[in-house]
């Protein structure tokens, strides 16, 4: 039933199933680039909606902060009168399953406004929860103490069973925080 | 055979994950949850109906020697289609399933069926092959999902039902392989008879 195994024939089914394939493939990526990009758009919109002040209009493109030699992305946020009214920072620190990306809402003043995990790969049910424990995440607003957690002698309450993840969370707040801090309140001009 | 045996077969008498055994990496991985158990099978479901259809229309066409290379380019692609429409449309599933989309295309479910079935029959039998594996494949994924989401969450399908943790084992890896093996255990008891 099937067609000879020869050179010509192989040849010949080939190129013609992986030219139909590339086709499609092509014509899917041109279909679906525009909902792609705005859904990404959309996804950093939410996330900096959530970190940043209620009432300040941030801006989408990031600029970069380079502090010891590490460069963060930072959006500035501005209230209606042009003033800066807070930074969001991205920054990324080591956690225990893997790199936890976090990005951190910053007052010019350095004070934390809010944090939100943009990805993870910590344990499903004990470090996942840096994503979702509200009870952990909301003691970041308005937060200005000793950036560590209470075991280490600082202020942060540790999520149980998940101190890697919450001392990994705590370090990339405080990296935003310097690095908004390097700034030199520059905003407040 | 009729057409509707067809169907159930999949569900069944070679339900793909209790009975024959296949897929079991994304099978174990993505079954945190129900609703992860269910979108994975869904994804999954799909490229098995699309794959089975093409694969029977060009398998006369294609010369032996080259089949499987020609099959996994087919696969391969609508898997890589169904990615880009889970980026555009659904980017809150494809956050949580991201890894495991691409890994459809090595999923010996969807490899196994163009072999078996799909080479050999025609265009409405294959897609009903494929409705009814992949549909067996989705309700064994929930079903897993679903007993894990309960015993390592205390939730179904994101609503909790009892406060507090749950039992953290089940929602990691010994906790799917548990899961795994007792229910097909009791869904061998209940096939034999």
């Amino acid at each position: 039933m099937a067609a000879v195994s020869n050179l010509r024939n192989m040849v010949l089914c080939l190129f013609g199933v992986c030219l139909v394939c590339s086709a499609i493939l092509g014509a899917t990526y041109v279909v679906t680039e525009e909902p792609i990009a705005q859904a990404s758009a959309r996804a950093l919109s939410d996330a900096l909606g959530e970190v940043l002040p209620q009432d300040c209009t941030p801006c989408t493109t990031a600029e970069p902060i380079v502090l010891d030699g590490t460069s963060y992305e930072c959006y500035t946020a501005r209230d209606a009168g042009g003033n800066v009214a807070a930074y969001a920072v991205k920054t990324v620190s080591g956690g225990f399953g893997g790199p936890i990306e976090l990005l951190v809402g910053v007052y010019p003043d350095g004070r934390v406004c809010g944090t939100k995990v943009l990805s993870h790969s910590e344990t499903p049910g004990l470090g996942a929860k840096c994503a979702t424990d509200e009870g952990f995440i909301n003691q970041f607003k308005g937060f200005e103490g000793r950036f560590a957690v209470r075991k280490d002698g600082g202020d942060i309450d540790a999520i149980t069973a998940s101190t890697i993840t919450s001392k990994a969370y705590v370090k990339g707040v405080e990296a935003a925080v310097k690095a908004v801090k390097s700034l030199g309140g520059q905003g407040n001009e | 055979m009729s057409k509707l045996s067809l169907i159930a077969r999949g569900l069944v008498r070679e339900n793909p994950t209790f009975v024959l055994v296949l897929g079991m990496c994304p099978t174990l991985a993505t079954t945190t949850s129900a609703m992860n158990g269910l979108e994975m099978g869904l994804a999954t479901m799909f490229v098995l109906i699309l794959s089975n259809m093409v694969i029977s229309l060009v398998s006369p066409v294609v010369p032996d020697k080259v089949h499987i290379p020609v099959y996994i380019v087919i696969i391969a692609t609508f898997v890589t289609v169904l990615q880009l429409l889970m980026q555009a449309y659904v980017p809150d599933v494809y956050r949580t399933l991201g890894l495991f989309i691409p890994l459809i295309v090595v999923n010996c479910i969807v490899l196994g069926r163009a072999e078996a079935f799909a080479s050999r029959n025609g265009v409405l039998d294959s897609a009903l092959d494929g409705i009814g594996i992949g549909a067996g494949f989705t309700l064994s994924l929930t079903v897993i999902g679903l007993v894990r989401e309960i015993l390592g969450s205390g939730a179904a399908f994101g609503f909790k039902l009892f406060p507090g943790d749950g039992i953290l084992a089940f929602v990691m890896a010994p906790g799917a392989f548990l899961v795994l093996g007792y229910l097909m255990a009791i869904f061998r008891k209940f096939i034999k008879k």
